[in-house]
Protein backbone atom coordinates (compact mmCIF):
# COMPACT_ATOMS: atom_id res chain seq x y z
CA UNK A 1 0.00 0.00 0.00
CA UNK A 2 1.30 3.72 -1.16
CA UNK A 3 1.35 5.85 1.64
CA UNK A 4 0.92 8.68 -1.08
CA UNK A 5 -2.22 7.17 -2.49
CA UNK A 6 -4.30 6.09 1.03
CA UNK A 7 -4.17 8.89 3.85
CA UNK A 8 -4.11 8.56 7.68
CA UNK A 9 -7.55 8.74 8.74
CA UNK A 10 -8.77 6.42 5.86
CA UNK A 11 -6.36 3.64 7.02
CA UNK A 12 -7.34 4.62 10.64
CA UNK A 13 -10.95 3.70 9.59
CA UNK A 14 -9.66 0.91 7.73
CA UNK A 15 -7.95 -0.50 10.47
CA UNK A 16 -10.86 0.10 13.17
CA UNK A 17 -13.09 -1.74 10.26
CA UNK A 18 -11.27 -4.85 10.01
CA UNK A 19 -10.35 -4.83 13.58
CA UNK A 20 -14.38 -4.64 14.29
CA UNK A 21 -14.74 -8.14 12.00
CA UNK A 22 -12.34 -9.94 14.54
CA UNK A 23 -13.92 -12.36 17.08
CA UNK A 24 -10.79 -11.83 19.48
CA UNK A 25 -8.35 -9.50 20.80
CA UNK A 26 -4.86 -9.43 18.96
CA UNK A 27 -1.38 -8.09 19.56
CA UNK A 28 1.33 -7.60 17.16
CA UNK A 29 4.87 -7.17 18.14
CA UNK A 30 7.22 -4.18 17.17
CA UNK A 31 10.75 -5.83 17.10
CA UNK A 32 12.54 -2.14 17.13
CA UNK A 33 13.14 0.50 19.64
CA UNK A 34 12.57 3.26 17.15
CA UNK A 35 8.77 1.48 16.58
CA UNK A 36 8.42 1.76 19.64
CA UNK A 37 9.57 5.40 20.36
CA UNK A 38 7.96 6.88 16.74
CA UNK A 39 4.06 5.05 18.00
CA UNK A 40 4.59 6.80 21.32
CA UNK A 41 5.23 9.89 19.48
CA UNK A 42 2.29 10.15 17.40
CA UNK A 43 -0.31 8.96 19.73
CA UNK A 44 -1.10 5.76 17.97
CA UNK A 45 -1.58 3.60 21.02
CA UNK A 46 -4.85 5.74 22.08
CA UNK A 47 -6.24 5.55 18.54
CA UNK A 48 -5.88 1.58 18.22
CA UNK A 49 -8.99 -0.13 18.04
CA UNK A 50 -9.46 -1.83 21.27
CA UNK A 51 -8.82 -5.25 20.39
CA UNK A 52 -5.87 -4.85 18.63
CA UNK A 53 -2.52 -4.19 20.87
CA UNK A 54 1.28 -2.99 19.88
CA UNK A 55 3.74 -4.65 22.05
CA UNK A 56 7.46 -3.72 22.52
CA UNK A 57 9.89 -6.56 21.70
CA UNK A 58 13.80 -6.88 21.87
CA UNK A 59 14.67 -4.26 19.42
CA UNK A 60 16.62 -1.85 21.47
CA UNK A 61 19.96 -1.82 21.46
CA UNK A 62 20.80 -0.76 24.67
CA UNK A 63 17.54 -2.97 26.42
CA UNK A 64 18.85 -6.12 25.42
CA UNK A 65 22.76 -5.95 26.30
CA UNK A 66 23.06 -8.33 29.07
CA UNK A 67 24.17 -6.09 32.49
CA UNK A 68 27.37 -8.51 32.30
CA UNK A 69 28.29 -6.93 29.32
CA UNK A 70 27.19 -3.33 30.45
CA UNK A 71 29.20 -4.01 33.76
CA UNK A 72 32.32 -5.36 31.78
CA UNK A 73 32.11 -2.19 29.85
CA UNK A 74 31.99 -0.06 32.70
CA UNK A 75 34.89 -1.50 34.01
CA UNK A 76 37.20 -1.38 31.30
CA UNK A 77 35.81 2.15 30.75
CA UNK A 78 37.51 3.19 34.66
CA UNK A 79 40.79 1.41 33.90
CA UNK A 80 43.37 4.60 33.81
CA UNK A 81 45.33 3.36 30.25
CA UNK A 82 41.66 3.28 28.20
CA UNK A 83 39.63 5.56 26.56
CA UNK A 84 36.80 3.79 26.25
CA UNK A 85 34.39 5.44 23.02
CA UNK A 86 30.71 5.07 22.93
CA UNK A 87 27.52 5.91 21.29
CA UNK A 88 25.51 8.40 23.85
CA UNK A 89 22.60 6.11 25.14
CA UNK A 90 25.52 3.68 26.89
CA UNK A 91 26.40 6.63 28.91
CA UNK A 92 23.70 6.49 31.91
CA UNK A 93 22.72 2.87 31.69
CA UNK A 94 23.39 1.47 35.61
CA UNK A 95 25.95 -1.20 35.98
CA UNK A 96 26.72 -2.58 39.49
CA UNK A 97 29.24 -0.06 40.39
CA UNK A 98 27.45 2.92 38.83
CA UNK A 99 27.25 4.36 35.07
CA UNK A 100 29.92 5.29 32.56
CA UNK A 101 28.83 8.62 33.32
CA UNK A 102 29.53 8.70 36.66
CA UNK A 103 33.12 6.89 35.58
CA UNK A 104 33.33 10.19 33.75
CA UNK A 105 32.76 12.22 36.50
CA UNK A 106 34.82 10.18 38.83
CA UNK A 107 37.52 11.48 35.87
CA UNK A 108 37.77 8.03 33.66
CA UNK A 109 38.43 9.09 30.00
CA UNK A 110 34.77 8.57 28.00
CA UNK A 111 34.21 10.04 25.26
CA UNK A 112 30.66 9.51 23.00
CA UNK A 113 30.86 9.08 19.44
CA UNK A 114 28.63 9.96 16.38
CA UNK A 115 30.23 7.29 14.59
CA UNK A 116 32.38 4.35 14.80
CA UNK A 117 35.28 5.67 13.19
CA UNK A 118 35.55 8.76 14.91
CA UNK A 119 37.05 5.94 17.94
CA UNK A 120 39.54 4.88 14.89
CA UNK A 121 40.20 8.89 14.33
CA UNK A 122 40.76 9.33 17.90
CA UNK A 123 42.83 6.10 17.75
CA UNK A 124 45.24 7.61 15.38
CA UNK A 125 45.77 10.95 16.72
CA UNK A 126 46.49 9.28 20.53
CA UNK A 127 48.85 6.70 20.01
CA UNK A 128 49.59 6.44 23.57
CA UNK A 129 46.01 5.64 24.03
CA UNK A 130 44.30 1.93 24.21
CA UNK A 131 40.76 3.06 22.77
CA UNK A 132 38.15 0.76 22.98
CA UNK A 133 35.17 1.50 21.14
CA UNK A 134 32.04 -0.18 22.80
CA UNK A 135 30.18 -1.84 19.89
CA UNK A 136 26.39 -2.61 20.76
CA UNK A 137 23.57 -3.04 18.29
CA UNK A 138 21.74 -5.13 15.51
CA UNK A 139 22.68 -5.67 11.93
CA UNK A 140 22.25 -1.80 11.02
CA UNK A 141 25.12 -1.05 13.44
CA UNK A 142 27.48 -3.71 13.19
CA UNK A 143 28.55 -2.95 9.64
CA UNK A 144 30.02 0.47 11.42
CA UNK A 145 32.25 -1.70 13.97
CA UNK A 146 32.98 -4.30 10.97
CA UNK A 147 34.53 -0.55 9.18
CA UNK A 148 35.76 0.37 11.66
CA UNK A 149 38.02 -2.83 12.62
CA UNK A 150 38.68 -2.55 8.74
CA UNK A 151 40.08 0.56 9.18
CA UNK A 152 42.39 0.42 12.11
CA UNK A 153 43.59 -2.83 10.52
CA UNK A 154 44.40 -0.69 6.83
CA UNK A 155 45.85 2.19 9.50
CA UNK A 156 47.87 -0.38 11.33
CA UNK A 157 46.45 0.82 14.62
CA UNK A 158 47.47 -1.18 17.94
CA UNK A 159 46.22 0.78 20.17
CA UNK A 160 42.53 0.78 18.92
CA UNK A 161 39.88 -2.61 20.10
CA UNK A 162 36.20 -3.04 20.17
CA UNK A 163 34.32 -4.65 22.94
CA UNK A 164 31.31 -6.18 20.28
CA UNK A 165 28.17 -6.92 22.11
CA UNK A 166 26.08 -7.14 18.91
CA UNK A 167 23.12 -9.15 18.26
CA UNK A 168 21.16 -10.83 15.46
CA UNK A 169 17.43 -10.02 15.40
CA UNK A 170 15.78 -13.05 13.69
CA UNK A 171 17.39 -15.74 16.31
CA UNK A 172 15.80 -13.52 18.67
CA UNK A 173 12.16 -13.78 17.38
CA UNK A 174 12.75 -17.22 16.83
CA UNK A 175 13.29 -17.60 20.86
CA UNK A 176 10.03 -15.76 21.60
CA UNK A 177 8.34 -17.83 18.96
CA UNK A 178 9.65 -20.92 21.04
CA UNK A 179 10.16 -20.34 24.25
CA UNK A 180 7.81 -22.17 26.94
CA UNK A 181 6.44 -18.72 28.57
CA UNK A 182 5.73 -17.76 25.09
CA UNK A 183 4.67 -13.74 24.23
CA UNK A 184 1.13 -13.55 22.44
CA UNK A 185 2.06 -12.13 19.14
CA UNK A 186 0.14 -12.51 16.60
CA UNK A 187 2.19 -10.67 13.66
CA UNK A 188 5.67 -8.98 13.71
CA UNK A 189 5.99 -5.42 12.54
CA UNK A 190 10.16 -5.94 11.21
CA UNK A 191 12.23 -3.82 12.23
CA UNK A 192 12.88 -0.94 9.08
CA UNK A 193 16.60 -0.52 9.31
CA UNK A 194 17.88 -3.67 10.35
CA UNK A 195 15.63 -4.82 7.11
CA UNK A 196 17.64 -2.37 5.25
CA UNK A 197 20.72 -4.80 5.75
CA UNK A 198 19.36 -8.50 5.93
CA UNK A 199 16.57 -8.30 3.16
CA UNK A 200 12.79 -8.46 3.23
CA UNK A 201 13.15 -12.13 2.77
CA UNK A 202 15.38 -13.14 5.73
CA UNK A 203 11.61 -12.89 7.66
CA UNK A 204 10.41 -16.10 5.71
CA UNK A 205 11.81 -18.12 7.85
CA UNK A 206 9.37 -16.88 10.49
CA UNK A 207 6.30 -16.68 8.46
CA UNK A 208 7.14 -20.33 7.02
CA UNK A 209 8.33 -22.07 10.40
CA UNK A 210 6.31 -20.47 12.92
CA UNK A 211 3.20 -19.36 11.04
CA UNK A 212 3.33 -15.50 12.12
CA UNK A 213 2.58 -13.02 9.76
CA UNK A 214 5.72 -10.19 9.46
CA UNK A 215 5.28 -6.78 8.03
CA UNK A 216 8.15 -4.37 6.96
CA UNK A 217 7.56 -0.91 7.95
CA UNK A 218 9.09 2.87 7.99
CA UNK A 219 8.68 5.10 11.50
CA UNK A 220 6.80 7.80 10.09
CA UNK A 221 3.07 7.72 11.53
CA UNK A 222 1.56 6.99 7.95
CA UNK A 223 4.14 4.03 7.05
CA UNK A 224 3.67 2.44 10.74
CA UNK A 225 -0.10 2.96 10.16
CA UNK A 226 0.15 1.31 6.78
CA UNK A 227 1.84 -1.90 8.41
CA UNK A 228 -0.63 -2.07 11.49
CA UNK A 229 -3.60 -1.99 8.66
CA UNK A 230 -1.91 -4.84 6.59
CA UNK A 231 -0.89 -7.11 9.72
CA UNK A 232 -4.60 -7.01 11.13
CA UNK A 233 -6.09 -7.27 7.20
CA UNK A 234 -3.99 -10.12 7.03
CA UNK A 235 -5.08 -11.78 10.53
CA UNK A 236 -8.99 -10.92 9.73
CA UNK A 237 -8.76 -12.68 6.72
CA UNK A 238 -6.88 -15.75 7.95
CA UNK A 239 -3.74 -14.63 5.78
CA UNK A 240 -0.25 -15.65 7.03
CA UNK A 241 2.19 -13.84 4.77
CA UNK A 242 5.47 -11.42 4.49
CA UNK A 243 5.29 -8.00 3.01
CA UNK A 244 7.22 -5.13 3.12
CA UNK A 245 5.75 -1.62 3.26
CA UNK A 246 9.35 0.05 3.22
CA UNK A 247 10.35 -1.00 -0.53
CA UNK A 248 11.90 2.79 -0.69
CA UNK A 249 14.89 1.27 1.23
CA UNK A 250 14.05 -2.33 2.23
CA UNK A 251 15.07 -4.71 -0.98
CA UNK A 252 14.15 -8.04 -0.81
CA UNK A 253 17.76 -9.45 -0.42
CA UNK A 254 18.75 -6.40 1.78
CA UNK A 255 22.01 -4.56 1.02
CA UNK A 256 25.35 -6.47 -0.32
CA UNK A 257 27.99 -4.10 1.15
CA UNK A 258 26.89 -4.34 4.39
CA UNK A 259 26.58 -8.40 4.08
CA UNK A 260 29.75 -8.77 2.37
CA UNK A 261 31.58 -6.48 5.22
CA UNK A 262 29.87 -8.48 8.27
CA UNK A 263 30.53 -11.91 7.00
CA UNK A 264 34.44 -10.59 6.76
CA UNK A 265 34.51 -9.74 10.24
CA UNK A 266 32.58 -11.23 12.32
CA UNK A 267 31.21 -14.79 12.97
CA UNK A 268 28.09 -15.72 14.40
CA UNK A 269 28.09 -17.36 17.99
CA UNK A 270 25.91 -17.77 21.19
CA UNK A 271 25.11 -14.60 23.31
CA UNK A 272 23.79 -13.64 25.99
CA UNK A 273 20.62 -11.38 26.06
CA UNK A 274 19.17 -9.22 28.81
CA UNK A 275 16.21 -11.58 30.66
CA UNK A 276 16.29 -13.71 27.72
CA UNK A 277 19.22 -16.04 28.73
CA UNK A 278 21.80 -17.40 26.09
CA UNK A 279 20.00 -17.31 22.58
CA UNK A 280 22.03 -19.79 20.18
CA UNK A 281 23.98 -18.20 17.50
CA UNK A 282 22.25 -14.78 18.45
CA UNK A 283 25.75 -12.29 18.07
CA UNK A 284 28.11 -11.76 16.26
CA UNK A 285 32.08 -12.29 17.16
CA UNK A 286 35.12 -11.41 15.49
CA UNK A 287 36.35 -14.43 13.51
CA UNK A 288 39.82 -15.37 14.53
CA UNK A 289 41.96 -13.52 11.98
CA UNK A 290 40.83 -10.01 13.90
CA UNK A 291 41.04 -11.02 17.27
CA UNK A 292 43.87 -8.27 17.73
CA UNK A 293 41.33 -6.18 17.88
CA UNK A 294 39.03 -7.75 20.54
CA UNK A 295 38.99 -5.64 23.73
CA UNK A 296 38.48 -8.94 25.93
CA UNK A 297 41.57 -10.24 24.36
CA UNK A 298 43.57 -7.42 24.23
CA UNK A 299 42.77 -6.85 28.07
CA UNK A 300 42.43 -10.33 29.22
CA UNK A 301 38.53 -9.64 30.60
CA UNK A 302 37.02 -12.21 32.77
CA UNK A 303 33.63 -13.67 32.24
CA UNK A 304 30.96 -11.00 34.82
CA UNK A 305 27.95 -13.14 36.76
CA UNK A 306 25.00 -11.97 34.98
CA UNK A 307 22.40 -10.82 37.18
CA UNK A 308 20.12 -7.96 36.62
CA UNK A 309 19.22 -5.16 39.03
CA UNK A 310 17.19 -6.44 41.95
CA UNK A 311 13.09 -5.94 40.70
CA UNK A 312 13.61 -4.91 37.41
CA UNK A 313 12.13 -6.69 34.93
CA UNK A 314 13.47 -5.35 31.40
CA UNK A 315 14.14 -8.41 30.40
CA UNK A 316 10.37 -9.46 30.30
CA UNK A 317 9.46 -6.28 28.74
CA UNK A 318 11.86 -6.79 25.72
CA UNK A 319 9.89 -10.25 25.86
CA UNK A 320 6.45 -8.99 25.34
CA UNK A 321 5.62 -10.66 28.94
CA UNK A 322 5.06 -7.70 30.63
CA UNK A 323 4.28 -3.81 30.34
CA UNK A 324 6.41 -1.13 31.82
CA UNK A 325 3.82 -0.30 34.82
CA UNK A 326 4.04 -3.78 35.80
CA UNK A 327 7.41 -3.15 37.11
CA UNK A 328 7.17 -2.34 41.29
CA UNK A 329 10.02 0.17 40.46
CA UNK A 330 8.75 1.69 37.00
CA UNK A 331 7.71 5.82 37.78
CA UNK A 332 8.97 5.34 41.80
CA UNK A 333 12.56 3.80 42.38
CA UNK A 334 12.65 3.91 38.59
CA UNK A 335 12.48 7.11 36.11
CA UNK A 336 14.42 8.99 33.46
CA UNK A 337 16.22 11.02 36.54
CA UNK A 338 17.13 8.33 38.19
CA UNK A 339 17.00 4.76 36.00
CA UNK A 340 17.83 1.27 37.54
CA UNK A 341 17.37 -0.60 34.38
CA UNK A 342 18.62 0.46 30.50
CA UNK A 343 15.03 0.27 29.02
CA UNK A 344 14.12 3.34 31.35
CA UNK A 345 17.24 4.80 30.03
CA UNK A 346 17.92 4.52 26.41
CA UNK A 347 15.74 7.08 24.49
CA UNK A 348 14.45 4.05 22.30
CA UNK A 349 13.56 2.04 25.70
CA UNK A 350 9.93 0.76 26.22
CA UNK A 351 10.08 1.90 29.90
CA UNK A 352 11.15 5.49 29.52
CA UNK A 353 8.69 5.34 26.23
CA UNK A 354 5.79 4.48 28.43
CA UNK A 355 6.99 7.20 31.38
CA UNK A 356 6.98 10.02 28.90
CA UNK A 357 4.20 9.50 26.64
CA UNK A 358 2.16 6.51 28.39
CA UNK A 359 -0.16 4.63 29.13
CA UNK A 360 -1.45 5.30 25.95
CA UNK A 361 -4.42 3.18 25.55
CA UNK A 362 -7.67 3.15 23.18
CA UNK A 363 -9.72 5.44 24.64
CA UNK A 364 -13.25 6.74 24.15
CA UNK A 365 -11.69 9.74 22.89
CA UNK A 366 -9.46 7.88 20.37
CA UNK A 367 -12.75 5.93 19.24
CA UNK A 368 -14.74 9.10 18.63
CA UNK A 369 -12.07 10.60 16.75
CA UNK A 370 -12.41 7.70 14.65
CA UNK A 371 -16.00 7.56 14.41
CA UNK A 372 -15.83 11.66 13.43
CA UNK A 373 -13.38 10.53 10.26
CA UNK A 374 -15.52 8.04 9.62
CA UNK A 375 -18.48 10.60 9.01
CA UNK A 376 -16.52 12.97 7.25
CA UNK A 377 -14.85 10.47 4.29
CA UNK A 378 -16.71 9.74 1.52
CA UNK B 1 40.06 10.57 7.57
CA UNK B 2 38.95 9.14 4.34
CA UNK B 3 38.19 4.99 4.06
CA UNK B 4 39.34 4.03 0.84
CA UNK B 5 38.04 7.70 -0.60
CA UNK B 6 34.58 6.71 0.27
CA UNK B 7 33.50 9.88 2.40
CA UNK B 8 30.69 12.26 1.42
CA UNK B 9 28.55 14.99 2.80
CA UNK B 10 24.60 15.07 3.57
CA UNK B 11 22.09 17.54 3.86
CA UNK B 12 19.84 16.85 6.82
CA UNK B 13 17.26 19.50 7.42
CA UNK B 14 19.81 22.05 6.38
CA UNK B 15 22.80 20.92 8.24
CA UNK B 16 25.69 19.44 6.72
CA UNK B 17 27.03 16.01 7.79
CA UNK B 18 29.89 13.88 6.86
CA UNK B 19 28.92 10.30 6.01
CA UNK B 20 30.95 7.40 4.84
CA UNK B 21 29.42 5.82 1.62
CA UNK B 22 30.98 2.58 1.71
CA UNK B 23 28.21 0.55 2.19
CA UNK B 24 26.58 2.31 -0.61
CA UNK B 25 28.92 3.08 -3.13
CA UNK B 26 27.36 3.52 -6.08
CA UNK B 27 25.67 7.15 -4.30
CA UNK B 28 25.63 10.01 -6.51
CA UNK B 29 25.40 13.74 -5.54
CA UNK B 30 21.59 14.42 -5.47
CA UNK B 31 20.90 10.72 -4.27
CA UNK B 32 18.43 10.24 -1.15
CA UNK B 33 20.65 8.43 1.10
CA UNK B 34 19.08 6.45 4.51
CA UNK B 35 22.19 7.41 7.20
CA UNK B 36 22.26 5.18 10.36
CA UNK B 37 25.30 5.98 12.75
CA UNK B 38 27.33 7.67 10.25
CA UNK B 39 26.91 5.58 7.34
CA UNK B 40 25.03 5.48 4.42
CA UNK B 41 23.43 2.63 4.05
CA UNK B 42 20.81 2.81 1.65
CA UNK B 43 19.91 4.65 -1.38
CA UNK B 44 16.27 5.38 -1.61
CA UNK B 45 13.82 5.23 -4.12
CA UNK B 46 14.10 8.85 -5.37
CA UNK B 47 9.89 9.21 -6.77
CA UNK B 48 9.16 7.42 -2.59
CA UNK B 49 11.32 9.00 -0.94
CA UNK B 50 10.00 12.20 -2.45
CA UNK B 51 6.23 11.27 -1.69
CA UNK B 52 7.14 10.47 1.79
CA UNK B 53 8.92 13.94 2.42
CA UNK B 54 6.22 15.77 0.99
CA UNK B 55 3.15 13.99 3.09
CA UNK B 56 5.46 14.47 6.17
CA UNK B 57 6.03 18.63 5.13
CA UNK B 58 1.82 18.30 4.71
CA UNK B 59 1.42 16.83 7.72
CA UNK B 60 4.03 19.36 10.23
CA UNK B 61 1.93 22.21 7.69
CA UNK B 62 -1.43 20.74 8.87
CA UNK B 63 -0.22 20.20 12.41
CA UNK B 64 0.47 23.82 12.79
CA UNK B 65 -2.75 24.93 11.59
CA UNK B 66 -4.49 23.04 14.43
CA UNK B 67 -3.53 21.83 17.13
CA UNK B 68 -2.55 18.05 17.63
CA UNK B 69 -4.58 16.54 20.10
CA UNK B 70 -2.73 15.40 23.31
CA UNK B 71 -0.32 12.70 23.12
CA UNK B 72 -0.10 13.02 18.89
CA UNK B 73 2.81 14.71 17.23
CA UNK B 74 4.46 14.02 13.90
CA UNK B 75 7.49 11.91 13.60
CA UNK B 76 10.73 13.79 11.62
CA UNK B 77 12.58 11.24 9.42
CA UNK B 78 16.15 12.24 11.05
CA UNK B 79 17.38 9.35 8.57
CA UNK B 80 16.07 10.48 5.29
CA UNK B 81 18.68 13.06 4.31
CA UNK B 82 18.75 14.42 0.39
CA UNK B 83 22.80 13.44 -1.05
CA UNK B 84 25.68 15.44 -1.62
CA UNK B 85 28.66 13.35 -2.64
CA UNK B 86 32.18 15.26 -2.32
S1 LIG C 1 10.80 0.47 35.21
FE1 LIG C 1 13.01 0.51 35.49
S2 LIG C 1 13.46 -1.19 36.83
FE2 LIG C 1 11.40 -1.53 36.00
S3 LIG C 1 11.68 -2.78 34.15
FE3 LIG C 1 11.71 -0.65 33.49
S4 LIG C 1 13.86 -0.08 33.53
FE4 LIG C 1 13.71 -1.98 34.74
Amino acid sequence: MNIGTRAIPEMLCALHASAAGLDRSIAFMEVCGTHTTSAFRCGLHSVMPENVRLISGPGCPVCVTAQADIDELIDLGSRGEVTLCTYGDMLRVPGKRGSLEKARGDGASIEVVYSSLDAVRLAQSHPQRQVVFAAVGFETTAPATAAAVCAAQELGLDNFTVLASHKLILPAMRALLSATDRPKINGFLCPGHVSVIIGSDAYRCIVEEFNTPCVIGGFEPGLLLSSLLCLTEMVAAGRVGLVNQYPQAVRPTGNPHAQALLQEVFEPGHARWRGMGLIPMSGLFLRQSYQRFNAAHRFSLKPVDDREPPGCICGRVISGLALPPECKLFGRACTPVQPIGPCMVSSEGTCAAWFKYGPQRASSNGVARVQQLQEVLP
Amino acid sequence: MTHNGLEGVVDLHGTRLPVNTMLTPDAQPGDWLLIHAGFAIEKLDPQQAGETWALLRDLAQAATRSPAPSGTGIATPASTTQGDRR
